[in-house]
């Protein structure tokens, strides 16, 4: 249960979300017509005489979105309806050639599932899926061009969407986003929708509520089309604080369509009530019911890789990754198909089992290179370092070759020029020293050249013994084997 | 020399395969009968130099071997149907100046098979009507005149243009279009064969849409051999139309047997309406009588939901023509009027104002507020209910019969003005037809008679759906024992 | 029963997009009832159990493959537009 809560004049409010996600589906072309759905084409380029609403144009469905929206539904253990029907959303704009959206009203290909997402606590919640449907793109309205005009490109005018709606079960600004950021992550697993929210492959409509603990639910605004999820969060949190300032103030909410905007960090109305939508929804009669069998559906469950939520678990069950760590390994299939490769290379190498080794490689992904690619803003689909070349630094620390402290450097080397690591150890000569014989020597050495740290240490200050153990790797620039230095120094110092 | 205009597709089909025939000669003729029946109305936009194209290009074929049904036959084309480069409008002032970058699949197959285009005919907008009254370039007259009279009549419509052009000898067969009798109704007007085929049967693509799940393709010919003949060129599967249904053409010709000995034809008892004219009662059971003395068994039947097809019809097609023309905005195509300094709101309000005429307009409102909130079940639902209904009754009353028939029209044609003012009384013209575009089914409109004043009279044919070849079978029997002869007097020419 | 009034053809026509004129909206709403009266017979009918017709035709929805078959046409998209610019549609502004 979230506690998160809008403190008001008069008191404690809860808000509550839900979120309708349009996703377009990843697909060569368009839901129902034979145009690219490529991104950044010239204006009207990517347009068909359908999806122009030319008199006596028909459209004529895409298979591949059929088969990606019941991917999507299985990936989130939904219903999945083998009869649905398009209707006709009836409505003007410039952008929506038809004048009627061609969607799915009563009866969408996907029922009721389940999205488990991840808080920051640490902790999971379970939200509802209400329905997947699909539904076909508007165009692009552009209000800027021309004192006069609007310009309309129709190259996404009939690109297929799904729409993704959740039942109003997400309580705080963070759960919010967080189930944005799961069906992002589920989408990209499967491949039904690439995510991109900067292109507007994926935004949301947030429906947003606000009560007192217990209450029924209040008159809820719709915030169309936010395009982040940080901006879904914010948004949750000026909406209702809005909505709480005005009931606070005696005011009632008015149901109604609303946009965020980040620069002012405030929601406005869209639409006046007068144009209360009325979309007179019917099937359309150009299409017909859309129907599939069970082979259909199972081909389509063989086809979907392993989720998110069953990789985690198996990263931490078999591999014995904490958490945090299996959290962030599979937020991104690259991430964990990373992580996947990485073990099993480290474990060939060493000899030893994957779940020995899989902890320090998880540490050393998370930290190291992860931290490294955050610095260089880049990607990890355009990291230097290959999976199987972290396999190679990882082996190295393993076996001793080298320290984990060399290793650190030896990774930046790496980093910066994509180069093996056994190569730079052998070509910058970095290899562990464990000859007993030269640490031997140079332990005397560093005993002679410090008597009053010896004195002080035999008079019984243990401690010192980190200081000779520093001194020993500062002369051998890190190399010496830790463990034989340790072993070799502690008679000597005792004397 | 014959009159070449007055001649069956079949004949000049069989004259020019002899060799005895061009199409140039043909099309020729045809070009100056198009400009003699100005008067008649029935051409919007002429393309006499598409015609000697198509002739020459059809004379070639010909002369290769390459004959089909259509080849060098001079056609009108409904201006409902998208011809390539040529106006192309519905008859709506909305489309203003539109030529389509594209061919309707129906017009593609009859020019893959080599008929010639002379031009494009008048219709009712959007194709609603039965007089062709509401055509944004005015009515089309019927050739036919009353017997001693020279009073003008309505062709019927919506497909007025395509049965004035083959009545009046300006065309040897059009294309026309049906939603809810606009290929029967003026058929029978004007003493043409009308075929309206199954639902799904001709491709809807590149056709204005006027209510989709109704409207169907088919044809206007002066026999019923032609209306095979053009029909089979026409029809077939078509990938871009999901409605279009993945069935083999059959050779329809070869339908015409004369042979209907054994066959059942039904009687709905129900479309015996009060107040029906006596002529067309007489009619029907001569039409009657001439089924028996084919060696076909007469039954009655009942299609109880009869009475409920015209409301429901009344729901269902302006719903879809509601959402169908909403697409004619101002923005992409045809006709913008938008106010000085007004935003797109003023265009959209502006544009569909002037764009469209009245009954158009009363439809697309009739079809808006049956589907808008709190209304949608108790119309749209209901009806869409109800005409399941009429499909069952059909398919019961196809469990013991081959074939139905019917009037066409419960009255002959009637004079400019007569019912353009009462829609109601308007929209019962299609009274007898409508049923069978409800439930998908084929049908035609056979001469039969004459009306006391001499008008052309029609009986309709109905069988089960993809069951042309026993409309078109039955429809041959009723033209031969009907010896239908009577022509119009060629005022207009 | 209906009871289409003036403010009923007003919203409808607003709904649809076509302008009336304020004198042609009471003429407009006696039509409008007297279709939708005589339409209203349907309410005889017991509908009860029928499942509303879905499609006239006996088939299934068919379905294409993920090919790039279209498009590329900008011109011919544009040729019929009362105002084209640029490659766009342009329309009276929309003020958002
Ligand atoms: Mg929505
Ligand atoms: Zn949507």
């Amino acid at each position: 249960m979230s506690d998160y809560r809008i403190q008001g004049a008069t008191g404690d409010w809860e808000v509550v979300i839900g979120l309708e996600i349009h996703a377009q589906v990843t697909s060569n072309a368009k839901l129902f017509s034979g145009a690219s759905t490529e991104f950044g084409a010239e204006p009207n380029s990517q347009v068909s005489l359908v999806d122009a609403a030319m008199p006596g144009m028909l459209p004529t469905i895409n298979g591949e979105c059929v088969r990606q929206a019941v991917r999507t539904g299985l990936a989130i253990g939904a219903e999945i309806n083998k009869y649905s029907v398009f209707d006709r959303k009836n409505y003007f704009y410039a952008d929506l050639p038809q004048g009627y959206q061609i969607s799915q009203f009563k009866h969408p290909i996907v029922g009721h599932g389940t999205v488990t997402v991840d808080l920051e606590s640490g902790g999971t919640k379970e939200i509802g899926v209400e329905r997947i449907h699909l539904e076909q793109d508007a165009g692009k309205s552009m209000h800027d061009q021309h004192p006069q005009y609007t310009y309309v490109d129709l190259n996404r005018s009939g690109v297929a969407l799904m729409e993704i709606v959740s039942d109003p079960d997400m309580r705080s600004p963070e759960e919010a986003g967080a189930y944005v950021t799961k069906i992002r992550t589920i989408l990209r697993y499967i491949g039904s929708c690439d995510g991109n929210m900067e292109q507007g492959s994926m935004r949301a409509d947030v429906n947003v509520s606000v009560r007192r603990v217990g209450d029924p639910l209040g008159t809820r605004c719709e915030i169309k089309n936010v395009n982040s999820v940080r901006f879904v969060r914010q948004a949750v949190e000026i909406e209702a604080r809005r909505q709480v300032d005005i009931i606070e103030d005696g005011g009632t909410i008015d149901q109604e369509t609303r946009l965020f905007d980040p620069v002012k960090a405030e929601t406005r109305s869209m639409r006046s009530k007068e144009e209360a939508h009325d979309y007179r929804y019917f099937p359309d009669p150009d299409l017909l019911p859309l129907e599939f069998d069970d082979a259909f559906i199972e081909a389509a469950r063989d086809s979907l890789p392993e989720l998110p939520d069953a990789k985690k678990a198996r990263f931490m069950e078999a591999l014995g990754l904490n958490d945090y760590n299996a959290s962030v390994l599979v937020a991104e299939q690259v991430s964990a198909a990373y992580f996947e490769t990485l073990v099993t290379a480290v474990a060939k190498a060493t000899g030893k089992s994957e779940a020995d080794v899989a902890v320090k490689a998880s540490n050393w992904l998370t930290c190291d290179l992860f931290g490294a690619l955050n610095k260089a803003g880049i990607s990890i689909t355009e990291t230097p370092v290959s999976a199987e070349q972290g396999a190679g630094l990882l082996a190295l620390i393993e076996d001793g070759t080298i320290s984990g402290r060399i290793a650190k450097d030896v990774f930046e080397i790496m980093f910066e020029t994509g180069k093996d690591a056994a190569d730079i150890v052998e070509e910058k000569g970095l290899k562990q020293v464990s000859d007993t014989g030269a640490i031997d020597a140079i332990i005397d050495e560093i005993i002679a050249a410090n008597p009053g740290q010896l004195a002080q240490y035999r008079a019984g200050k243990d401690k010192l013994i980190g200081f000779f153990v520093g001194q020993v790797m500062k002369a051998t620039q890190g190399q010496a084997n830790p463990g034989v230095v340790n072993k070799l120094l502690k008679p000597k110092l005792d004397g | 020399m014959t009159d070449l205009t007055k001649m069956k597709i079949a004949e000049a089909r069989d004259l020019m395969k002899a060799g005895e025939l061009s199409s140039r000669e043909l099309t020729e003729a045809h070009i100056a009968a198009v400009d003699a029946a100005d008067s008649l109305n029935a051409y919007i936009v002429k393309t006499p130099e598409i015609a000697l194209a198509n002739a020459d290009a059809a004379d070639k074929k010909i002369k290769a071997g390459n004959q089909k049904g259509m080849t060098g036959i001079p056609v009108g084309i409904k201006d409902l149907f998208a011809t390539k480069g040529v106006h192309t409008q519905a008859c709506s002032h909305i489309l203003d100046g539109f030529k389509p970058e594209y061919e309707s699949t129906v017009t593609q197959n009859l020019w893959n098979d080599g008929a010639v285009m002379l031009g494009k005919l008048n219709m009712d907008e959007f194709a609603m009507g039965s007089s062709n009254e509401t055509s944004y370039y005015g009515p089309v007259k019927n050739p036919w005149r009353a017997t001693g009279s020279n009073n003008d009549f309505v062709p019927g419509g919506s497909s007025g243009g395509s049965v004035a052009s083959v009545s009046g000898y300006a065309a040897m067969g059009a294309t026309a279009s049906d939603t809810g009798g606009s290929i029967r109704q003026p058929a029978s007007f004007t003493g043409t064969f009308g075929m309206k085929p199954t639902y799904g049967r001709c491709s809807r693509y590149g056709m204005v849409a006027f209510a989709s799940s109704l409207d169907q393709a088919g044809t206007i010919t002066r026999d019923v051999r032609d209306g095979a003949i053009m029909l089979e060129a026409m029809a077939g599967f078509d990938p871009k139309d999901s409605t279009s249904v993945d069935i083999a053409v059959p050779n329809f010709e070869a339908a015409l047997t004369g042979d209907i000995r054994g066959m059942k034809i039904g009687i709905p008892q129900e479309y015996h309406l009060a107040g029906m004219p006596g002529e067309i009662e007489a009619l029907w059971h001569q039409g009657i009588e001439w089924m028996k003395a084919a060696g076909a068994e007469v039954v009655d039947i009942n299609l109880p939901h009869t009475k409920y097809a015209l409301p429901a019809y009344y729901i269902i097609a302006p719903a879809e023509a509601s959402s169908n023309l909403a697409r004619y905005d101002g923005v992409k195509y045809g006709l913008r009027d938008a106010p000085n300094g007004g935003n797109l709101d003023d265009m959209y309000y502006t544009t569909r104002a002037s764009g469209f005429g009245d009954e158009v307009k009363r439809r697309i409102m009739i079809g808006t507020y049956v589907l808008s909130a709190g209304y949608y079940d108790a119309y749209y639902l209901k009806a869409q209910k109800v005409r399941q209904l009429i499909a069952d009754d059909f398919k019961r009353a196809f469990e013991k019969v081959d074939a139905i028939l019917t009037p066409t029209a419960p009255s002959a044609a009637f004079a400019f003005g007569e019912k353009s003012d009462d829609p109601l009384a308007m929209y019962l013209n299609d009274v007898f037809t409508v049923p069978a575009s409800l439930a998908g089914l084929p049908g035609s409109s056979v001469p039969a008679g004459l009306s006391a004043d001499g008008l052309p009279l029609g009986l309709q044919v109905l069988a089960n759906a993809w069951d042309e070849e026993t409309v078109l079978k039955i429809s041959g029997v009723i033209e031969q024992a009907a010896a239908f002869s009577a022509t119009p007097s060629e005022w207009w020419r | 029963m209906s009871n289409i009034d003036r403010a009923t053809v007003a919203k409808i026509a607003r709904l649809a997009r076509i302008k009336i004129e304020d004198d042609k909206l009471e003429p407009l709403a006696g039509e409008l009832n007297n279709i939708i009266g005589w339409v209203e017979q349907l309410s005889e009918v017991n509908t009860d159990n029928i499942e509303p017709m879905a499609s006239v035709v006996d088939a299934k929805l068919r379905w294409r493959d993920d090919k790039v078959t279209d498009g590329n046409k900008a011109e011919s998209v544009l040729k019929n537009a009362p105002n084209a610019e640029y490659g766009f549609f342009a329309v009276p502004k929309v003020i958002e």
